[in-house]
């Protein structure tokens, strides 16, 4: 399968000697987490504790020892490549960065295609995104891998994982995702599942047995490092419909049982590794950045960058020539970057501020983000939220949890801005594909967008924010468009900035209890579906059956007094049956019994009379009867349930049995297969049981003849 | 030959990654470093001393920058700028006379009690005051025979060479006075692992002294292990106990020995986290507190606010597994703020009046003389590194 080039050979011999280290840096996320922001700036260009995230990634990959770097630039490319030369990373002593640019990429399928056309990668290479913050070092994993890979030369890829355990109760990871489930043998440390969206798993039984054990975890976080064979790439050219590394890759080759490729695992126990996904790792990373777990990853360690950070008591970071007023309270784990002035009474905790903002008297910041020269005027109020460069936030403006402001967007005075709006100058794109499913395509209508972007860019300034500023909805003088949240993406608080709200978490809280009280009706896709749930047999005793059959009878008689319509009680017979837990056979018997009391139940002097009754009701209640006759079972439950009442319930009736069997079989309700089939099914039975057979003999005579006719005639 | 700015470049990224550890090791290379720049400088015609003074301090700054809290570094800045003062005022006065060249000598050699009362000129046959004293004095005589020009840089070049063996041999030095210090039967504490300590210690034991160690485990990092497994290589009676079990012990103990990161000016010690309380232990039962330290750790600066500024905040790694407390750290839920802190401070500050003994391979010292090795090994002119020139950077 794998296209090995002729040089590999050759290669190996080289392998004693010395192979530079390569790494593949994906600078773009092919994702739209970070929307509107990520509509200006790249992504991977997006502040992190004051220092772009990709001078991270860069100051690791150097540190650990990575000679060589190709930085993949798709989205916003210019601005990558202008930031890597700024900042020294381009002739960097110890590592060579060349970057790769292409602009028909859509994912990162794509990017490793356009990489092995280049044919720039010679060896086992480290496969990273631009948003990745680790302080690993990457030895012993590379080691191990190639360890592996002397022994089989399938096993084309490490992946590193770490241990982090997802919340009981939301089911996401502390960075946002959601629960990630990966079957991993604990003797090789091969994978053999990986399932990261929030399915219902399945493990096939070849697992076990080609594997003595297998660890199955949920507490694993999945860092986004692969260290990578050089068939990997060739494998995603092999499959050019591979887009995604985990969804199409990953999984791509853990079900194919042809080509036998193996992946394994790399757990790392004291190092930090982490990958900015959404909002919600944005704001976790920054969190562990200023604890430290990042070690010497840390602002005041500046490894990149030019101010001077200092470490002050309680984790306050602080450069040295801020303009602090005496009594502004400056809380724990806060970072105040360069030239930014805070005025008197306002109150700072667990929040970042970048370079040159300005901060007015009484405001108040909580856990926010905000970037540099950002100006916010007396008394605002932020709490959680991001705020990117060159805001302008007018007095006493409000931003509830989860706000994300763009670059440049003005918000008027005494605006209360609703909680996870983003604002951005730039109007929402009118096209909504918002199903995570279409990322791709997504992100390739995203280049069109670009494009259309960088000619509104054209534009003056003065003329966009004119333009911007008839958007009236954040205030008269402010300047920017309110994104509405797409539909899909209800669950926009899972990714936020903000922490779950005390609300939503009571709510998840009190539908998890729900879920433990009954268990059948947990998941709400199933309690909509009206085929009936498997049974168990020994679970329906028979007082559940009566009572089930009153409550039916009940809905029916109300039915009848207050004249309510056939799908109403469709509804109601189907919750009923829905709590009873009964079948759909159930139901049809329990409601044909309803009918004929109501029949028998009207006062009536003779047979005949009674006939007529009956005959009545079923005409009236056709509809609803025929409902839950789906199936021929349906209908010989309700000729049984007809014997039923004619020998025990409503004695009456038992003259006229043949008569109304005949008259339901002239309405359709009942088929001639089911009385066919009831007949052959009382064939056997006891004297006792074949009274009806017996006088339901001529009509049943007569319906065989009847169809041998027809078949007759059809001849 | 590589180019000197790759070179201090190389340095100061490696300071900056934190991947030089111990400060030996980092006074070691920033030398080694210096003397390159030093031998790749022109030399003009006037002003020598000055244009060598002007490239160190450019170098030292963003040395220091680099990594403020090793100390070595910018301690190894100035003792070579005091070379290269020292240096040329030596051939200055040679210039003039022998016999003012006779009065550079004893303003050079350094003013140890001991040559304060030998006033002989054979004291340069001490070992441990050698070191710039007597090997300037034997260049100064043939300085009249080269051209000034090169003569003072050759013998910079020369006397940082020596600071290099100073450096390199200051375990050495250090560990000759263990026997005057440790006697037979007693028992000796320390905590974590220190290179001077440890070599102190079986210089002892080779000297046929039998005694005992205790050795305090220093957590986070779990050294104390490391320092038990080569005292038990070398024979030596070791007991490895807790952290928390010092108070209990040290009355047992009849001397504390310890290491340092750094001794300030006034006496007091930068040592790594866990040292303040032993010292104060000590103190309370009245057991001596020897730190024992190379001369490249002292320094000239007095700390102020230590705690903090001249601290290094570790990755709390080292304390918890991040895994296992994973959900301790979700701050996705309830107020958003992380309610679990992890503080993993790399060093103490043990002030001057818990030590009780400075040995350095100089000699032993009391924490109220350390000003006065200060004046000997640093110009006070040298405090601060900053070019005048360009302040602004």
């Amino acid at each position: 399968m794998v296209q090995r080039r002729p040089s590999k050979t050759a290669e190996d011999a080289d392998d004693l000697t010395h192979v530079p280290l390569q790494a593949i840096l994906l600078a773009d996320s092919f994702a739209t987490k970070f929307r509107p922001i990520t509509l200006e700036r790249p992504k991977v260009l997006l502040p992190l504790v004051g220092i772009p995230m990709i001078d991270y990634s860069l100051a690791w990959l150097e540190s650990a020892g990575v000679e060589e770097v190709f930085v993949f630039c798709c989205a916003h490319s210019k601005q990558v490549i202008n930031h890597l030369a700024k900042s020294q990373w381009l002739k960097h002593p110890n590592m060579a960065v060349t970057t790769i640019e292409s602009h028909n990429s859509v994912s990162a399928g794509d990017a490793m295609r356009v990489i092995y056309e280049r044919n720039v990668i010679h060896g086992d290479f480290v496969l990273v995104t631009g948003d990745t913050i680790s302080n690993m070092s990457l030895a012993e994993a590379l080691q191990e891998h190639k360890d592996r890979r002397k022994k089989d030369n399938n096993a084309v890829m490490t992946m590193v994982i770490k241990k982090s355990k997802p919340s009981a109760i939301t089911h996401q990871s502390r960075l946002g995702t959601d629960e990630l489930f990966m079957a991993i043998n604990p003797d090789t440390n091969q994978l053999l599942f990986y399932e990261d969206r929030a399915n219902p798993i399945t493990l096939e039984k070849s697992l076990l047995t080609a594997n003595s054990s297998v660890s199955l975890h949920n507490d694993m976080q999945d860092c986004y490092i692969d260290i990578c064979a050089p068939e990997v790439l060739s494998l995603f050219t092999d499959n050019f419909d591979y887009q995604h590394l985990r969804r199409d890759f990953l999984k791509g080759l853990l079900v194919d049982e042809i080509t036998d490729y193996k992946i394994y695992t790399h757990e790392i126990h004291s190092n930090y590794a982490a990958r900015v996904e959404n909002f919600r790792s944005y704001d976790t990373i920054s969190k562990d950045i200023m604890q430290r777990w990042t070690y010497p990853l840390v602002p005041d360690i500046q490894s990149f960058g030019s101010s001077v950070m200092k470490l002050g008591r309680q984790g306050m970071y602080s450069a040295s020539d801020i303009g602090l007023s005496s009594n502004a309270q400056i809380g724990p784990f806060t970072l105040i970057g360069k030239g930014t002035t805070i005025g008197s009474n306002s109150k700072v905790s667990n929040s970042i501020i970048g370079e040159g903002c300005k901060i007015g008297s009484n405001v108040s910041i909580e856990g926010s983000y905000i970037w540099n020269n950002v100006t916010v005027e007396d008394g605002c109020k932020l709490k959680h939220a991001v705020v990117c460069d060159g805001v302008v936030m007018k007095a006493r403006t409000v931003l509830e949890p989860g706000v994300i402001l763009s670059f440049k967007v003005v918000i008027g005075e005494d605006i209360v801005v609703p909680a996870y709006s983003k604002v951005s100058l730039y109007e929402q794109p009118t096209f909504q594909d918002s199903d995570e499913e279409l990322e791709y395509t997504d992100s390739s209508s995203g280049m069109a967008e670009i494009s259309s972007i960088n000619a509104l860019t054209g534009l003056s300034d003065g003329e966009l924010v004119s333009k911007a500023a008839e958007a009236s909805e954040v205030g008269a003088n402010g300047a920017g468009y309110i994104w509405s949240v797409c539909e899909g993406r209800e669950e926009e608080w899972r990714h936020s900035v903000a922490p779950i709200s005390e609300d939503r978490f009571a709510e998840i809280l009190q539908a998890a209890a729900e879920g433990v009280d009954l268990p059948h009706i947990d998941n709400p896709q199933h309690s909509e579906e009206l085929v009936a749930p498997s049974v168990d047999p020994e679970n329906l005793t028979e007082d559940n059956i009566d009572e089930f059959e009153k409550e039916v009878e009940a809905t029916f008689q109300r039915a009848v007094q207050e004249n309510i319509k056939d799908d109403n009680v469709i509804l109601e017979v189907n919750s009923l049956r829905l709590s009873y837990n009964m079948a759909a056979t159930d139901c049809a018997g329990a409601l044909f019994y309803s009918v004929m009391k109501l029949a028998v139940e009207t006062p009536h002097s003779s047979n005949n009379e009674l006939y007529k009754n009956v005959a009545k009701v079923i005409t009236t209640w056709k509809k609803l009867l025929k409902y839950y006759l789906a199936s021929i079972d349906e209908e010989i439950e309700v000729i049984l349930k007809f014997e039923e009442i004619c020998s025990e319930s409503a004695k009456e009736l038992s003259p006229l049995f043949s008569q109304i069997l005949h008259f339901l079989y002239s309405l359709e309700i009942i088929q001639e297969e089911a009385i066919l089939a009831w007949e052959s099914e009382k064939q056997g039975a006891d004297e006792v049981d074949r009274v009806f057979l017996k006088q339901a003999e001529s009509f049943i005579e007569w319906l065989k003849n009847a169809s041998e006719e027809e078949s007759e005639e059809e001849e | 030959m590589p180019d000197t700015q790759t070179l201090v470049n190389d340095f100061v990224n490696k300071l900056k990654k934190r991947k030089i550890e111990g400060s030996q090791a980092t006074a070691r290379h920033t030398a080694e470093l210096l003397r390159s720049v030093i031998s790749q400088q022109r030399i003009p015609y006037t002003n020598q001393a000055g244009a060598l003074i002007n490239a160190i301090k450019a170098v030292g700054e963003q040395l220091i920058a680099a990594n403020p809290v090793e100390l070595a570094v910018g301690n190894i800045i100035r003792r070579v700028l005091h070379i290269i003062r020292e240096e040329d005022l030596s051939l200055t006065t040679a210039a003039i006379a022998a016999a003012v060249a006779a009065a550079a000598r004893s303003t050079l050699r350094p003013p140890s009690l001991q040559t304060l009362l030998e006033d002989v000129p054979d004291a340069t046959a001490v070992p441990h005051t050698s070191s710039s004293g007597g090997d300037s004095e034997g260049r100064s005589k043939s300085a009249d025979k080269n051209s000034r020009s090169r003569k003072l840089k050759h013998d910079v070049i020369e006397a940082v060479n020596e600071l290099i063996q100073d450096i390199a041999t200051c375990h050495e030095h250090i560990a000759e006075q263990a026997v005057e210090h440790i006697h037979q039967n007693e028992v000796i504490l320390t905590l974590g692992r220190s290179r001077t300590v440890m070599e102190f210690l079986c210089a002892a034991k080779e000297k046929k002294r039998s005694f005992r160690v205790f050795v305090a485990e220093g957590a986070p990092r779990y050294q104390g292990h490391v320092l038990a497994k080569e005292l038990m290589a070398r024979d030596l009676q070791t007991t490895v106990i807790t952290d928390s079990a010092v108070f209990a012990m040290i009355s047992r103990v009849n001397m504390v020995i310890v290491g340092a990161h750094a001794i300030m000016a006034n006496g007091g010690v930068i040592a790594p986290v866990g040292l303040n309380m032993v010292a104060l232990a000590a103190q309370r039962h009245a057991v001596p507190f020897v730190v024992v330290a190379g001369s490249h750790k002292l320094c000239p600066l007095y700390p102020h606010n230590p705690e903090v500024l001249l601290n290094e905040l570790k990755s709390p790694s080292d304390l918890l597994d991040f895994g296992e407390f994973s959900d301790c750290l979700d701050i996705g839920c309830g107020t958003g703020e992380p309610l679990l802190h992890v503080v993993n401070p790399a060093f103490d500050y043990v002030p001057p009046n818990l030590v009780s003994l400075f040995i350095t391979d100089t000699g032993g010292h009391n924490p109220s003389y350390m000003y006065r090795l200060i004046a000997d090994y640093y110009s006070a002119d040298d405090l601060v590194i900053k070019r005048k020139s360009t302040a602004g950077n």
